[in-house]
């Protein structure tokens, strides 16, 4: 690390409204590390990287490069200096070809026309250096969203090439993707850039960050050398307090059950071989697998997004029909869908109105809920749930990521469910709140709820389940109970490693 | 912790009224510029604000306004919702055609009126069905779903009159479009009706927030179990059919039906209508007497121009002009400069 940084901000002041969303944030980047910039949703992490990176204008401070004052009108003026951006959904052209999506903007050409053969060429070697040999003449989307993020990685580098901001990019990739990203950071570190990494996963930033600057409400709590932390002192600066998971799970396993809530017998479609299970009342049993192994999959099929072609549904020994969500909701089960803002979120509609829709949704057209009963559900349940919204009256777009969370949490909490899918329910959400919905999974099995948890977090399944299911090649192959289920375990079941092989 | 658990007896209850002090519809753009087209038609033609009583009804430049933006408006009504669910409906001037069509050659020959009314409007309904299934069933983009029946609608009326301009003596048609009621005209009558069924059909009922969540993230309405694809067919079924009663208005006023010319051009005042109304064309929040007053703006402005003495060419340009000013003051930018200053709303 050289003395000098190459980006520096200082005393960094950035005002929304009434809300100081930044007060007084130094923050300094220095040419070969990796800074990473950790902070609960709210913080101000995303507002101060908007800053570095032009998006935003500050209230307050200066922002210097190399020592000399900037100011930056806008992200493609950030670039210009060297300042360049990757963001967790890829902000390229998935219909447009790899090499054009490098060149995008400033294409070679050849006579005033673009030279494709020349930006095919210019593209595999460009990739080579990041280890990449794919044909960039096949459209973007053609590929994994871990090829898209090292190409976006490999277009921000060639337009900066002094400063790279990645923010959350490891949020929809699995552990080998994540391995060949980090390669390819500590490869552009080696090179001199100042890397500054933004993520919920902590134990990645001990695996790649050389330092961490933790914001806490608009302000910064410290920056510090990694070497001289360990996690238990991140989360608790990041928290403001100490918290501790509770993990009990040998409490949980091969206790006694209640009836069969929900049976799925056959459920199968094209493409998604049949499967059998069944949930009982107060279990919830976990999903473990792969990304792409089915997880979703099976999630989508059992509320009627994907209609089955084969199979039965039965709730307490009831047959019902599943062939599409509103069925699904009527039958009382409850689905919060992996991507939130896609499928989950109504941003233009209030906190309250996305807390009652499911629930009016369910009692129909005809059944208005009164402006009185709207409010006292919503009441309820964001306190239950602790969602921390200053009014329920404000569009739930304006919520961070684990609120949001949260309000789709009680808006299948207000049907009064039998059933319960949650698909990742704690991806890319805030510390704080992870812990709350991790709670709330706890206490609603403890009430006798059934549940369906999928998460790509072993230590969180096995902290909850009762049962866990492993999912590989859209196939369940493996079931845990028990004193069975361990994180090992379920790591060998995915991996496919029979028993016997155990040392 | 036990899970909290709610009284959820439903209730026919009408829901509150979202909270709207009269003060701030007063400082609403759409009211602000009524008011000043109003003024400038004042400044114009003195006379523009004196109302007669003659004959039993009103006379006077408002109540022009009032019954020459009367179809628009009710096109309006229709389209408000078409478009919170994050669509457009094209066809409501071809439908307009249809529907007069219908009505004049069954009156012409011989059916009852009441029944070539019935079946004018049924047919509206079928034309909005039509394109409900288009957008719903078969997952066409509803601009060019529309645009097939804005197409083939007049040809269909053109069949429906064999090209005539059929005209009509029958008093139940010319009533509705030239009668009066307690001294407004007919036209305004309805309008006013429909409006005020139609607002309270849907915010007393929970159609309005279904409506505003499909149009907000139809994914997210799925998933949450609302019937999207039905809601979407109610929803373009009554465009349609308001589109016939407007058509009824404008073949009654003209004592005719006239498949070429009848609602011409008129779905995009109705769009523009619902636009000026505030009525966001991605979809979600919407008010239907606010596209009702939108329709008014633009009658306003089509009447003042004329009884100004100023050429129709300028009525364009005029009309164009007014618009940009109040989508500039609906758009975000102003929203922030409003904001700063001393007393605005948060």
């Amino acid at each position: 690390m050289t003395e000098r940084p190459v980006l520096e901000a200082r005393g960094i002041v950035k005002v929304f409204g009434q809300h100081r969303a930044l007060e007084a944030v130094d923050f300094t980047a220095h040419p070969g590390e990796v800074h990473a910039l950790l902070g609960e949703n709210g913080a101000g992490k995303s507002t101060l990287i908007k800053i570095l990176t032009g998006a935003y204008q500050p209230d307050g401070g200066e922002l210097l490069l190399e020592g000399q004052p900037i100011t930056l009108r806008d992200p493609l003026h950030g670039q210009s200096y060297g300042i360049g951006t990757v963001y967790q959904e890829v902000n390229l052209l998935p219909n447009r070809s790899v090499a054009e999506n490098l060149f995008l903007g400033r294409q070679p050409t050849r006579l005033g026309l673009v030279d494709r053969k020349r930006i095919d060429a210019q593209a595999r070697e460009l990739l080579s250096r990041y280890g990449l040999d794919i044909d960039v003449r096949a459209e973007l989307s053609e590929y994994s969203v871990a090829v898209q993020q090292i190409v976006a990685i490999a277009r921000a580098v060639e337009l900066s090439g002094k400063v790279l901001v990645l923010d959350e990019p490891t949020a929809s990739l699995d552990r080998n993707e994540v391995q060949r990203l980090f390669d390819v950071v500590r490869a552009l570190k080696a090179k001199g850039l100042a890397i500054i990494f933004i993520t919920h996963f902590l134990d990645q930033v001990f695996d790649l960050a050389d330092r961490v600057t933790i914001l806490r409400n608009g302000k910064r709590v410290t920056t510090q050398a990694l070497d001289t932390l360990n996690t238990t002192d991140v989360v608790r600066m990041m928290l403001g307090k100490d918290v501790t998971f509770e993990h009990h799970p040998s409490a949980l396993a091969g206790g006694p059950k209640g009836a069969v809530k929900v049976r799925f017998q056959g459920l199968g479609r094209k493409g998604m071989p049949a499967f059998d299970l069944a949930v009982h009342e107060g279990e919830v049993v976990g999903v473990a697998g792969l990304l792409g192994s089915g997880r979703t999959e099976v999630a989508r099929l059992m509320f009627g997004v994907d209609g089955a072609d084969t199979g039965e549904v039965f709730v307490d020994g009831q047959p019902v029909s599943i062939r599409n969500p509103a069925q699904a909701v009527a039958a009382g089960f409850g689905f919060c869908p992996e991507d939130r803002k896609l499928d989950g979120i109504f941003g233009d509609l209030s906190v309250r109105e996305n807390i009652i829709i499911a629930l009016q949704a369910k009692l129909g057209w005809f059944k208005a809920l009164n402006r009185e009963d709207q409010v006292e559900l919503a009441g309820r349940y964001a306190e239950a749930l602790d969602i921390r919204a200053a009014d329920h009256d404000m569009p739930v777009k304006l919520l961070s990521g684990g609120n949001q969370q949260k309000v789709i949490l009680a808006r299948w909490l207000a049907i009064d469910p039998t059933f319960l899918i949650l698909d990742e329910p704690t991806r890319g959400i805030d510390v704080g709140a992870h812990a709350e919905i991790v709670r709330t999974i706890n206490r609603l099995r403890e009430e006798g709820l059934a549940l369906f948890v999928i998460s790509s977090e072993l230590d969180e399944v096995v902290a909850y389940s009762n049962r866990i299911v492993v999912m590989r090649d859209r196939e369940m192959v493996a079931e845990l109970d028990g004193d069975a289920i361990a994180p090992d375990a379920i790591v060998q079941a995915i991996a496919g490693t029979p028993e016997e092989a155990r040392p | 912790m036990t899970r909290p658990t709610v009284d959820l007896r439903p209730t026919t209850q009408p829901p509150f009224p979202r909270p709207r002090p009269l003060a701030t519809f007063f400082t609403r753009p759409q009211v602000i510029a009524l008011a000043a087209v109003l003024f400038v038609n004042w400044l114009l033609f003195p006379g523009f604000f004196s109302v007669t009583w003659q004959d039993g009804r009103f006379f006077g430049s408002l109540i022009d306004v009032l019954n020459r933006g009367a179809p628009v408006a009710i096109l309006a009504i229709g389209m408000t919702m078409v478009i919170a669910t994050k669509g457009v409906d094209l066809s409501v001037g071809a439908v307009m055609a249809i529907s007069g069509a219908t009505a004049a050659t069954l009156v012409t020959s011989g059916i009852p009126a009441p029944i070539a009314v019935a079946a004018a409007l049924g047919t509206g309904l079928l034309c909005g069905l039509w394109n409900g299934i288009l957008v719903t069933l078969l997952e066409i983009q509803p601009i060019i779903a529309t645009l097939v029946l804005m197409v083939a609608g007049r040809g269909l009326a053109q069949l429906i009159t064999e090209g005539y301009i059929v005209t009509f003596s029958d008093p139940l048609l010319i009533f509705i479009g030239t009668g009066s009621f307690l001294g407004f005209p007919m036209p305004v009558i309805i309008a006013a009706t429909l409006m005020i069924a139609a607002t309270l059909s849907v915010r007393r009922t929970a159609l309005g927030l279904l409506i505003e969540a499909v149009g907000v993230n139809r994914s997210a309405a799925r998933f949450a179990g609302l019937k999207a694809g039905a809601l979407l067919l109610i929803v373009y079924s009554f465009a349609g059919f308001c589109a016939a009663v407007s058509g009824l208005i404008v073949a009654g006023d003209i004592r005719g039906a006239d498949a070429n010319n009848a609602g011409l051009w008129l779905e995009l005042d109705a769009i523009l209508a619902v636009v000026i109304g505030g009525t966001s064309l991605m979809g979600g929040r919407f008010s239907i007497p606010m596209a009702v007053l939108g329709a008014m703006i633009i009658q306003a402005m089509n009447t003042g121009i004329l009884i100004s003495g100023f050429s129709p060419q300028f009525n364009l340009v005029v009309k164009s002009a007014v618009i940009i000013v109040i989508l500039v003051l609906q758009s975000p930018l102003s929203a922030r400069l409003f904001r700063r200053l001393p007393g605005a709303p948060k």
